[in-house]
């Protein structure tokens, strides 16, 4: 994978053309993504508090991100007297190097990770490379997307665009211990999964891990996993290094009996995921650090309406509602954060330079289902909106919107527009030329009526 | 010992602070329910872990040694130190990478979700013991049950290591179809004792 993922070239809605005419993937996509919303649904309707700890959620996020210097400095405090080591990182490049320097420091040249949005974001495993240290993927998802030399494409599930088809041919092409008369059941995957992965667990000296929340209070750091791979990593190894985003804080122990009960139902659809793994500081005797990553969040965090992207616990449900996602898939919006969420937090980490962060504001139909099932009440469509005001546009639409202002401000010059319009319909082209064609290569053009609703109201009124 | 290379640390936290001065205080409403109304917490607790797949034993307590020794009966065992003597002799020092299973006490269970939670306590291992083998045999003592996830929060001490438990280790990332059993504990045995 390449350091920093681009995924297709080209911009959001060249990608999602491309994306909508592999019809295997809309099967696998729809399949999915229907499935998983029926489960979240079922699980979310049985708790009757679901409004409140939903509020609760996104007070606390809001609490935490207005006094995010103090908290940060009670984690350091607490997880430095539990015996850790906390490591502070601007930016990739940063957090790269002090992950490569400590492992290096091990004198190891191999590490284990758990699946983690973070070391993604950042391109670790790619940087790793670089300095002659393997990195090895540990949850299936992702062992499928590493075998598969792939890209992610959804945050719960990295490996959903692939059937169990597709999955078998990866494993018995590149995992080089398959076994030969492998089927193409899940269950049969699985172990074969586990049985390539269970030595490697047992001699690795170092992991690499992300979190999903740390606690300020106490030091504590806390991951949600289904498998038994973040069990693996996170206990076995003798060196645990954690880089994690310094958003992902909670003030306090309490605050988990909130977000314990938001994030499995919202993410899996589970009561509860199988397995979750806390600890402080150096637990058992291992050796622990602590990288703490900014990496554009601070920019986020400037941002008075798109820091709200800030609150959100990698659930993916926005994902999985979002008729956008259901059918050009992860790929399309090239980051490690897709779907609607990523619409709205890859643009403000990476800002809008480039023509695909530009048009990421623009992957959505605004329907607002994400910010329906989002349980840290994230209103991605506000956020969307104000993104689009803020990103880079074209001298024809600007000028066209300058114009249809100018229409729409007065009412005498808007009757006159409308009426030319009705007169001239026939001679209005299913294309328009030139640079406006941007406008209708994705859109079909209304059709103009033979009677504007003002004439139609002063006849019939 | 912190590193602050490059200043990093301090230009983050200025970076912070000019970010969110002037915004908002917030209040956090607490209007979600901090007790869970459950007319009988082990019915519940049993239902909720039999829908991970796991197999689950209801029993008086004075049916629980007989229950244990014919579960354990043909394996090699990891029997942590600080389980009451009735239900297992200890046996500690069995290697987790060639023990066939462990036998575990928690430190709280929650109905609501169907969860254990393991503190690394008395009787309950290290880490590794209870990951590595292929089969887990749990003893929950009823009154180790609580209603929902905020009743547990407050009973745990995360000065400890915290492992929570909901089933057997899954996968749901083939086509979302769970299958039980990739590198954790492949067969969930709960015994809960009334």
């Amino acid at each position: 994978m390449s350091a920093t993922f681009l995924g297709m070239p080209g911009d959001f809605p060249t990608n999602a053309a491309r994306a909508v005419k592999d019809s295997q993937l809309r099967y696998n996509l729809r399949k999915a993504t229907h499935t998983i919303r029926g489960k979240r649904a079922a699980v979310v309707d049985e708790l009757p508090d679901w409004h409140e700890l939903r509020a609760a959620g996104k007070a606390v996020k809001d609490e935490t991100l207005r006094h995010l210097d103090r908290y940060l400095l009670q984690l350091e405090e607490a997880v430095t007297a539990a015996g850790g080591h906390v490591h502070w990182a601007r930016d990739a490049a940063e957090a790269n190097r002090i992950v490569a320097d400590l492992v290096k420091a091990t004198g190891e040249t191999e590490v284990v990770k758990v699946k983690s949005m973070a070391t993604q974001e950042i391109g670790l495993n790619e940087a790793l490379a670089a300095e002659g240290i393997t990195a090895y993927e540990t949850d299936l998802a992702e062992l499928i997307v590493q075998l598969g030399d792939d890209f992610p494409s959804h945050i719960l599930v990295p490996a959903i665009h692939r059937n169990r088809a597709e999955i078998r041919e990866i494993f018995l092409d590149k995992m080089g211990d398959a076994p030969p008369g492998l089927t193409d059941e899940p269950a049969a995957l699985a172990e074969a999964a586990r049985l390539h992965l269970r030595e490697r667990f047992l001699r690795s000296k170092v992991a690499v891990s992300g979190a999903n929340f740390m606690i300020a209070e106490t030091g504590t750091l806390v991951v949600l996993e289904s498998e038994g791979n973040g069990r693996m990593c996170l206990t076995l190894p003798e060196t645990l290094i954690s880089v994690v985003g310094i958003e992902k804080l909670l003030p306090t122990w309490r605050d988990l009996e909130v977000f314990l009960q938001l994030l499995p139902r919202s993410s899996t659809g589970e009561r509860m995921n199988p397995y979750t793994s806390t600890w402080t500081g150096s637990a058992e005797g291992q050796d622990f650090h602590l990288v703490l990553l900014d990496n554009g969040r601070t920019d986020v965090l400037a941002d008075e309406v798109g820091r709200q992207a800030l609150r959100c616990i990698r659930c993916s449900a926005c994902l999985n509602v979002c008729p956008v996602y259901e059918r050009t898939g992860g790929h399309a919006y090239g980051s490690v954060y897709p779907g609607p969420i990523g619409a709205i937090l890859t643009p403000q980490l990476r800002g809008m330079s480039s023509e695909l962060d530009a048009s990421l504001p623009y992957a959505s139909s605004l329907c607002g289902a994400c910010y329906e099932v989002c349980p840290v009440a994230i209103d991605i469509p506000e956020v969307l909106v104000d993104l689009r005001a803020k990103a880079p546009h074209g001298a024809a639409e600007r000028a066209g919107m300058r114009v249809a202002g100018w229409i729409l401000n007065d009412q005498a010059r808007l009757a006159r527009a409308q009426h030319a319009a009705i007169r001239l319909r026939r001679l209005v082209p299913k294309r328009l030329p030139g640079p406006l064609s941007a406008w209708t290569d994705t859109r079909d053009l209304p059709e103009i009526p033979d009677e504007s609703f003002r004439d139609w109201w002063e006849r019939e009124g | 010992m912190s590193t602050r290379q490059g200043g990093a640390r301090e230009e983050i936290l200025g970076r912070i602070r000019r970010a969110v001065e002037g915004a908002p205080e917030v209040e956090i409403p607490r209007g979600y329910r901090t007790t869970t109304d459950v007319a009988d917490l082990v019915e519940l607790f049993a239902e909720r872990v039999r829908d991970y797949r796991a197999i689950v034993h209801v029993l008086p307590a004075a049916g629980v040694p007989a229950k244990v020794a014919e579960l354990v009966a043909g394996r090699s065992m990891i029997v942590p130190d600080g389980l009451p003597a009735e239900w297992a002799a200890p046996a500690p020092g069995v290697d987790p990478r060639s023990a066939d299973g462990v036998l575990t006490g928690c430190a709280v269970a929650i109905a609501e979700t169907g969860t254990i939670v393991l503190d690394t306590g008395p009787g309950q291992g290290t880490r590794e013991q209870t990951l590595v083998p292929d089969y887990h045999l749990c003893v929950v003592r009823a009154d180790q049950v609580v209603g929902g996830v905020p009743e547990a929060v407050a009973r745990l001490d995360p000065a400890r290591p915290l492992t929570w438990i909901s089933g057997p280790s899954a996968t749901s990332d083939i086509e979302l179809n769970r299958v039980e059993g990739v590198h954790g504990p492949r067969t969930l045995e709960v015994i809960i004792s009334t």
